[in-house]
């Protein structure tokens, strides 16, 4: 951090004192400011995305990771800020009729494979042991920093899972489960060992309302597509591919984040709205009872964006409080 | 106390079972048959259960009729020049569309003549053509069977064939190999085909290898259509000794017939009206009447059949042309076919969710295993019961007898049967010498001679060791009663409908034989249920089943006919008829008789 230099030519005392009082009265307001800066809480944004389920016929779990990836790809977060588990390869499925491509709409409108994704868990390293070693930071040595989830007490984090899932469990690869009692403790783990400060948990499965029943750590916010004893349904079948290319809620969040940009003020409540009963057939839910802030002062970029607030300024902005040996430094 | 621990009760329950036998027995056998008699009104319709089959779907594309009629006229044009199969003329083709090019030669010399199909020595050559799928690793496979057969017959079904390879070899979704196959001489070449693909030597064909391999086989279809337009699809589905494929795989078919509206039939009758009603019950228990029948026969139904026993799912279709109006042209067929390899196409596994034993009322409809096994179960009840007929006390000096004398009769029985399954092919040489008749029907009176010259065996021979009781025509009762039991338990396993056929048939014989009194209907009962003349019987049924009554002149010329097929088909296919019934069946049932004339 450099030491804005005063411009100033005027070297009388008088001069001096004028300076030095203008300079104070700039400092209080860039501090103002600041603060607004940090209104949220967080300095940085990740996303932990995660599709549990394999084979063919699961195409459409695939795609839903994929939307939300590059949404929040597209929002500002990187890919160095972002663990993509997908737990099957459906671009280079021998069945997939075209390849190295995952569309969302039907009649192919929208690639979401795209040039530049990057995959940090695939194929048979989605396992829950794995995702919760990435929630819970307790990796291998030799794990590669683009598999660790290096987050801090001042980042907000989205998570976001879809496969298939029953009441209390979500199905990894078709051979094991995690339950929502282990999800909840991961996020406590996570909580005491400040990895979070805010978290948003997105799930799109079926019964997915009950995987967040369990939660007790605070600043958790969680949505699902669908309730206890409901299934969530697929939407977009597309002859030519022949499987359901994307899940009914993850396609209307998808329809909703891309009206979405980095500037945007649309806020969670809006979130909460997406994809009603009469378009998911399911009743999407939402917790936030353990979330502080109001979710109408919740930020849609808060989560899916990485907010970087820039603002040129022509002024100084001295943060040593020593203002005449800076000053004395100057001359 | 308990009811069975108690030494009371139990005698009084034993003393209740042997005063009320005749009647359980009674009861036990009719529960059994009305049992059998009403599953058709009780059968669940058929669903798809494979998640890789149901949840994808399929948006067909081709239009194969025009090509694949051309096709067919160069196809039926080459055989008429080669005057067999156009070898040449097949690869060469199959090359230009693309595919891998095979030939298999075999051979093989029948034991004697096929009077059906005129043939003694077979010399053939199979050719197929593999289409690699693109991006995957050759580990699975899915098969297109036409089986070429001489004159004109399904010219149409290579045409087809090789449109459909056409146009597939155009795609790039494959994930399995596609094979895609032409025999000749139908059924014995697919036989020779299939074991030196999975390299196995199960009938003793001779045969070259099978160069180029395509890993295993997941399902398989046999198409047979000799013409150019067709008004529905006739599905075969039992196959070599009872088995059926996996219900799936038909309900798969029978689900894009209906998707695309074309005519689909079993055993050539349109499906019964919906709903409870007396026609359609009736004809539902004619169809599951027929396919028991063919089950029991235990015949390949077409060259599907050669395929269940590698585990290969395979159904064959036959395209009818009949006096309908509503004609389908072949791109119908074709578009159906190309929907079914797109869905089998999904599959991460081998067909395993769905039923693999069955019975079909209608296509609609299935009878699971656990439905149709209480029938049987309720006949070997009644073998159960009569075997504590003689559990009354047995007078002192009898016990003291040893069961040496048991021997003879059942050495002499078993012999019959080794005797009946044995000579007539072995012996024919002998037969041709001493008669005026071609191989065939010398076989085929050889066997009638020496199954009943086993009835005219001495009845005796229980005297010929020293030791045997008075009363000891019950033990030896006992004993056919425990190997029929043994026969049918075992059958019921394997071929359900065989053994259900041969039960209701041998058990109330078995239960109701005694020597002594009047032996005259007892004696006509054991006539009638013989397992020979039950063959003779199940012929006529299907006949009347199939709505075409035989005369008895007829109905006698296919029994022959039958019983030459069945001989040849265990050495042609390793079916299990004959030496169930020659070994099995038909010495149980000289026990029986040896029990009736016990002196």
């Amino acid at each position: 951090m450099s030491i804005e230099r005063c411009c100033g030519n005027n070297k009388t005392m008088s001069g001096h004192f004028f300076l030095i009082a203008e300079k104070s009265k700039l400092y209080f307001t860039f501090q103002d400011q600041a603060e607004q800066f940090f209104r949220s809480g967080h300095t940085n944004n990740w996303a932990v995305l995660v599709c549990t389920s394999r084979f063919w016929f699961n195409y459409r779990h695939v795609a839903n990771t994929l939307s939300v990836y590059r949404s929040v790809k597209r929002l500002g977060i990187p890919d160095s800020h972002i663990v993509l588990m997908l737990a099957d390869d459906m671009a280079c499925n021998p069945r997939n009729p075209k390849p190295a491509t995952v569309f969302s709409h039907k009649n192919m409108e929208l690639n979401v494979y795209g040039d530049d994704v990057e995959v940090d868990y695939r194929s048979y390293e989605v396992t829950v042991e794995n995702f919760l070693r990435v929630l819970t930071g307790r990796i291998p040595p030799s794990t590669p920093r683009s598999k660790r989830l290096l987050s801090d007490d001042r980042s907000n984090i989205l998570i976001y899972m879809t496969g298939h899932g029953g009441n209390g469990f979500l199905k990894f690869q078709d051979s094991e489960e995690i339950t929502n009692v282990e999800l909840a403790d991961a996020f406590e783990q996570m909580w005491q060992k400040r990895r979070y400060n805010e978290l948003l948990f997105i799930i799109d499965t079926c019964q997915g309302a009950s995987m967040y029943e369990r939660f007790y750590s605070p600043n958790i916010m969680a949505l699902a597509s669908s309730q206890v004893g409901e299934d969530s349904l697929s939407h977009q079948p597309d002859l030519e591919i022949g499987v359901h290319l994307m899940d009914r809620y993850t396609f209307y969040v998808l329809e909703f984040l891309e009206e979405i940009h980095p500037a945007s003020q649309t806020n969670m409540n809006d979130l909460f709205q997406v994809c009603p009963k009469s378009l998911c057939v399911s009743t999407p839910g939402h917790r936030t009872d353990l979330f502080q802030r109001d979710p109408q002062n919740v930020l849609i970029t808060d989560f899916f964006g990485s907010v970087r607030k820039v603002e040129i300024t022509t002024g100084a902005l001295a943060l040593d409080r020593d203002v005449a040996a800076l000053e004395s430094n100057c001359l | 106390m308990g009811l069975l621990s108690d030494p009371q009760c139990r005698r009084a329950l034993a003393r209740l079972l042997l005063r009320l036998n005749t009647p359980l027995c009674v009861l036990s056998y009719l529960a059994g048959l009305t049992w059998f008699l009403l599953l058709p009104a009780l059968a669940p319709r058929t669903y798809l259960s494979e998640n890789a089959m149901g949840s994808t779907m399929v948006g067909e594309g081709s239009d194969l009729g025009p090509r694949a009629l051309a096709l067919a006229r160069d196809f039926g044009a080459h055989k008429r020049k080669v005057g067999g199969m156009p070898v040449e003329w097949l690869e060469q083709t199959m090359f230009q569309l693309g595919l891998e090019v095979h030939r298999q030669p075999f051979s093989r010399t029948l034991p004697f003549p096929d009077e059906a199909h005129e043939r003694y020595l077979v010399r053939g050559t199979n050719v197929f053509g593999v289409l690699r799928a693109p991006r995957a690793a050759s580990t699975e496979a899915l098969l297109l069977l036409v089986p070429g057969s001489e004159g004109s017959k399904n010219n149409q079904a290579v045409g087809l064939l090789l449109a459909l390879a056409g146009y597939c070899r155009g795609q790039v979704y494959w994930a399995k190999d596609l094979i895609f196959l032409v025999t000749e001489h139908d059924l014995l070449g697919t036989q020779a085909w299939l074991e030196a693909y999975h390299d196995v030597n199960l009938t003793g064909i001779h045969s070259g290898g099978v160069p180029g391999r395509a890993g295993a086989i997941q399902a398989a279809l046999a198409l047979e259509l000799s013409s150019d337009v067709l008004t529905s699809v006739d599905v075969a589905v039992e196959g070599l000794n009872g088995q059926v494929p996996n219900l799936d795989l038909l309900t798969l078919f029978h689900s894009f017939c209906l998707k695309s509206g074309l005519l689909c039939t079993f055993q050539g009758k349109l499906p019964p009206p919906e709903g409870p009603s007396g026609p359609g019950y009736a004809q539902s228990l004619r169809t599951m009447g027929l396919m028991v029948l063919g089950q029991a026969g235990g015949g390949p139904g077409g060259a599907h059949g050669l395929f269940l026993r590698f585990r290969i799912e395979a159904l064959t279709l036959r395209g009818i042309n009949s006096f309908r109006q509503h004609k389908f042209h072949l791109g119908a067929l074709g578009r159906t076919l190309e929907g079914m390899f797109r869905k089998l196409n999904n599959l991460l596994e081998r067909l395993h969710q769905s039923y693999f034993l069955y019975l079909l009322p209608s296509l609609s409809r299935f009878v699971s295993i656990g439905s149709y096994m209480p029938a049987l179960g309720l006949l070997l009840l009644v073998l159960v019961l009569r075997s504590d007929e003689g559990e009354g006390d047995p007078p002192p000096e009898e016990a003291r007898g040893g069961l040496l004398w048991l021997l003879p009769p059942i050495l002499v029985s078993g012999g019959a049967g080794a005797a009946l399954y044995l000579l007539p092919v072995r012996g024919q040489a002998v037969a041709t010498q001493h008669f005026p008749v071609g191989e065939a029907e010398a076989v085929v009176l050889a066997l009638i001679g020496i199954y009943v010259a086993g009835m005219a065996l001495p009845h005796s021979t229980h005297r010929w060791v020293r030791g045997c009781p008075t009363r000891g025509w019950m033990t030896l009762k006992l004993l056919a009663l425990l190997a029929l039991a043994l026969l049918l338990t075992c059958l019921a396993l394997l071929n359900f409908s065989l053994g259900f056929l041969l039960g209701a048939t041998l058990v109330p014989p078995a239960a109701a034989v005694r020597p002594g009194g009047s032996r005259l209907p007892l004696a006509i009962l054991l006539v009638l249920t013989t397992p020979g003349l039950s063959l003779f019987l199940a012929v006529l049924l299907e006949r009347e089943l199939l709505e075409a009554p035989a005369g008895l002149g007829e109905a006698w010329q296919r029994f022959l006919g039958a019983l030459g097929q069945g001989l040849l088909q265990e050495h042609l296919h390793g079916a299990h008829l004959s030496p169930l019934l020659c070994l099995g069946a038909y010495p149980c049932w000289l026990l029986l008789w040896n029990v009736l004339f016990w002196k």
